[in-house]
């Protein structure tokens, strides 16, 4: 295979500089255990200096230069709007485009150079129903076992498995057309890991799922990381962003904004806590705005058409006197919103994802 | 598992794909290739002559018999629409809105390899339809057709790039064609190049009308037809078997390099 020509050093190497750019104390590769801090993690995904530049009637940069290292089993999201170059990454990583220039490298192994053999170490579940529509469930996950090279045995025993696991099995003889959009989905996902990928690329993969589904999705993505394989995916979604990756890119037109685990976003960009207070009446606020501005744990606080926003960095201490000194004007209701990658987010780009 | 060994395991998985979809409707594959090629015979060859001299077709042949001329030219006929419908048709959609080639572009081999399986399957699917009207010519016309074959290896050589050339030529048109108008390149190019391919009458018949019959010499199917005239009839004018074999391997590697560019272009950005 190709990678093994690749000098061993280089790569240790690499994992080396990774280790001190990235030490797992700092920039934690699993949310619960970080891991201890002399085990070098090996890097599985390497995308370096990437760009892609459409060059039809309309030039277009819709990848500007990103690097990107996945260390084996996370979960690492790329956040951003439509058209932030998310997509377009992913379709090179994928083999399915042609970067203009730099590389990726799955496992050691180059995706331009080596397509073939690359493909076999990722599983792709593209952001579109792509499943084969002349075949049935079953047979979409047996075929896709012999196209990666199963026998007819093998293929059986693992597409069965897999309708197991994945809950399909009273489904197998339907088409995909039969299928809702979450079904449709869970067949996507069972499709491509049957041929053991090492890592998983999902593209917008709550796209057009309903909120069960959605759930079901994500605890599909988490029991796939505790075997072990690497998921890279892509949202415009912040929670999912949020609560499903170890670690986040946030990226913007073709470019990366800031990486890093969602806790350490929040905390690096200073994401702060929102009070939004109700009061009945709003005569004398800006005496009450006034005097919590003065105050050193208050960042801002600002009049509302009902009432008035407060930010700050941590509520402690806070909420008593906020709520003692509000009482005096009508207190009628008291919202707080946690940090949030949504607020780093509109804090980086200046816009919010949803427009 | 060296690469080889994992092109050819991935390329067999891809074409057992396409024999599972196929054996799954092969009454309606046998419909759609028999259906034409048999109410031709029954027409021509049947009713017609049981009309007596109003057999305008009958009367053009001299001493050759309608059934003999038209065996081959249907065998191509049967042949070319086979590689539309095996190729250009399901590509289309493929490439549409369903963009359902994804998995099978995204298996461990090469993307020219893909499109090559698409191509190989198609030819086989070619090669069946063909042998089909075989019976059918025999069975049908009212009087019987003379055939036989005077150098199999010729025609088995004919048959594979004829089938090869049809699947190549679905290649170029479900690759670079939009799926709304794939009914329109019918009507504009594939019926036209049908009716002028040398299907109905020898491409040597053509001698009095010179424009036509260096017009037609353009048109891919007219190889196919006098291919399988020299291989299947050769009491029938017909090319030299060199240039009928020269111009395939032409027609073949022009349409496979154009359908593969095309094929790349869709697959891949």
């Amino acid at each position: 295979m190709a990678h093994r020509a690749r000098p061993e050093p280089e790569r240790f190497r690499r994992e080396r500089l990774a280790f001190f750019a990235h030490p797992p104390g700092c920039d934690t590769l699993n949310k619960e255990n970080a891991l201890p801090s002399l085990l070098v993690i090996p890097l599985i995904v390497e995308i370096e200096k990437l760009t892609k530049i459409y060059a039809a009637k309309q030039r277009v940069v819709a990848v500007d230069g990103i690097d990107l290292e996945l260390q084996q089993g996370e979960i690492f999201g790329l956040l951003g709007p439509n058209g932030a170059g998310k997509t377009t990454t992913i379709s090179i990583a994928t083999t399915r485009a042609l970067p203009t220039s730099g590389t990726v490298r799955i496992d050691g192994v180059d995706v331009v150079r080596h397509p073939a053999h690359a493909r076999q170490l990722i599983g792709v579940v593209p952001q579109f129903n792509t499943l084969d529509r002349s075949l049935t469930v079953y047979e979409n996950l047996y075929f896709h076992c012999r196209y990666f090279g199963f026998s007819h045995g093998r293929a059986k025993a693992r597409s069965l498995e897999l309708l197991t696991q994945f809950m399909l099995s009273e489904r197998k003889a339907a088409y995909p057309s039969e299928l809702s959009g979450g079904l449709a989905q869970r067949v996507q996902i069972a499709r491509a890991i049957a041929h053991r990928p090492r890592v998983l690329f999902l593209d917008e993969p709550s796209a057009g799922l309903d909120p069960q589904s959605r759930m079901a999705m994500w605890s599909a993505v988490q029991q796939l990381r505790s075997e072990g394989i690497t998921v890279l995916l892509t949202t415009h979604y912040m929670e999912e962003a949020d609560q499903l990756s170890d670690r986040l890119a946030i990226i913007d037109h073709g470019r990366v904004l800031a990486l890093g685990s969602p806790e350490k976003l929040k905390e690096t960009f200073g994401a702060l806590i929102v009070f939004d207070l109700k009061l009945k009446s709003l005569e004398g606020v800006d005496a009450l705005i006034a005097s919590l501005k003065s105050r050193p744990d208050v960042t801002n606080a600002e009049a509302t058409a009902d009432g008035l926003r407060v930010l700050a960095a941590s509520s402690d201490g806070l909420l008593p006197d906020l709520v003692q000194a509000a009482a005096a004007y009508g207190l009628r209701d008291l919202k707080i919103t946690e940090p949030s990658v949504e607020t780093v987010f509109i804090q980086l780009t200046g816009r919010d994802l949803r427009e | 598992m060296n690469s080889t060994q994992m092109f050819f395991k991935a390329f067999t998985g891809l074409f057992l794909r396409d024999l599972r979809v196929l054996t799954r409707e092969f009454h309606t594959f046998l419909l759609r290739v028999g259906m034409q090629p048999l109410l031709f015979l029954f027409v021509f060859t049947f009713i017609l002559p049981r009309m007596g001299g109003v057999n305008p077709m009958a009367a053009g042949a001299g001493k050759v018999d309608f059934g003999t001329i038209l065996l081959p030219g249907l065998m191509a006929v049967a042949i070319m629409f086979s590689g539309i419908a095996a190729v250009a048709l399901p590509l289309s959609s493929e490439f549409g809105i369903t963009r359902e080639i994804d998995d099978r572009v995204m298996c461990p081999l090469p993307l020219w390899a893909v499109a090559l399986e698409k191509v190989c399957f198609s030819a086989m699917q070619s090669i069946i339809a063909a042998l089909l009207v075989i019976p059918m010519a025999y069975y049908v016309p009212a009087v019987p057709v003379r055939a036989h074959v005077a150098n199999w290896f010729l025609l088995a050589l004919v048959l594979v790039l004829a089938s090869l050339l049809a699947g190549a030529l679905g290649l170029v048109i479900g690759s670079t064609v939009n799926p709304k108008q794939i009914g329109l390149v019918f009507s504009i190019i594939v019926v036209p190049i049908t009716f002028l391919g040398c299907v109905y009458y020898p491409w040597a018949w053509l001698g009095k009308i010179p424009w036509l019959q260096y017009g037609v010499l353009f048109n891919p199917i007219v190889y196919m037809s006098e291919g399988l005239r020299a291989a299947v009839t050769p009491e029938i004018e017909h090319m030299p078997w060199w240039a009928i074999l020269l111009a395939l391997v032409f027609f073949l590697s022009a349409l496979g390099r154009w359908g593969l560019r095309g094929f790349l272009g869709r697959v891949q950005s």
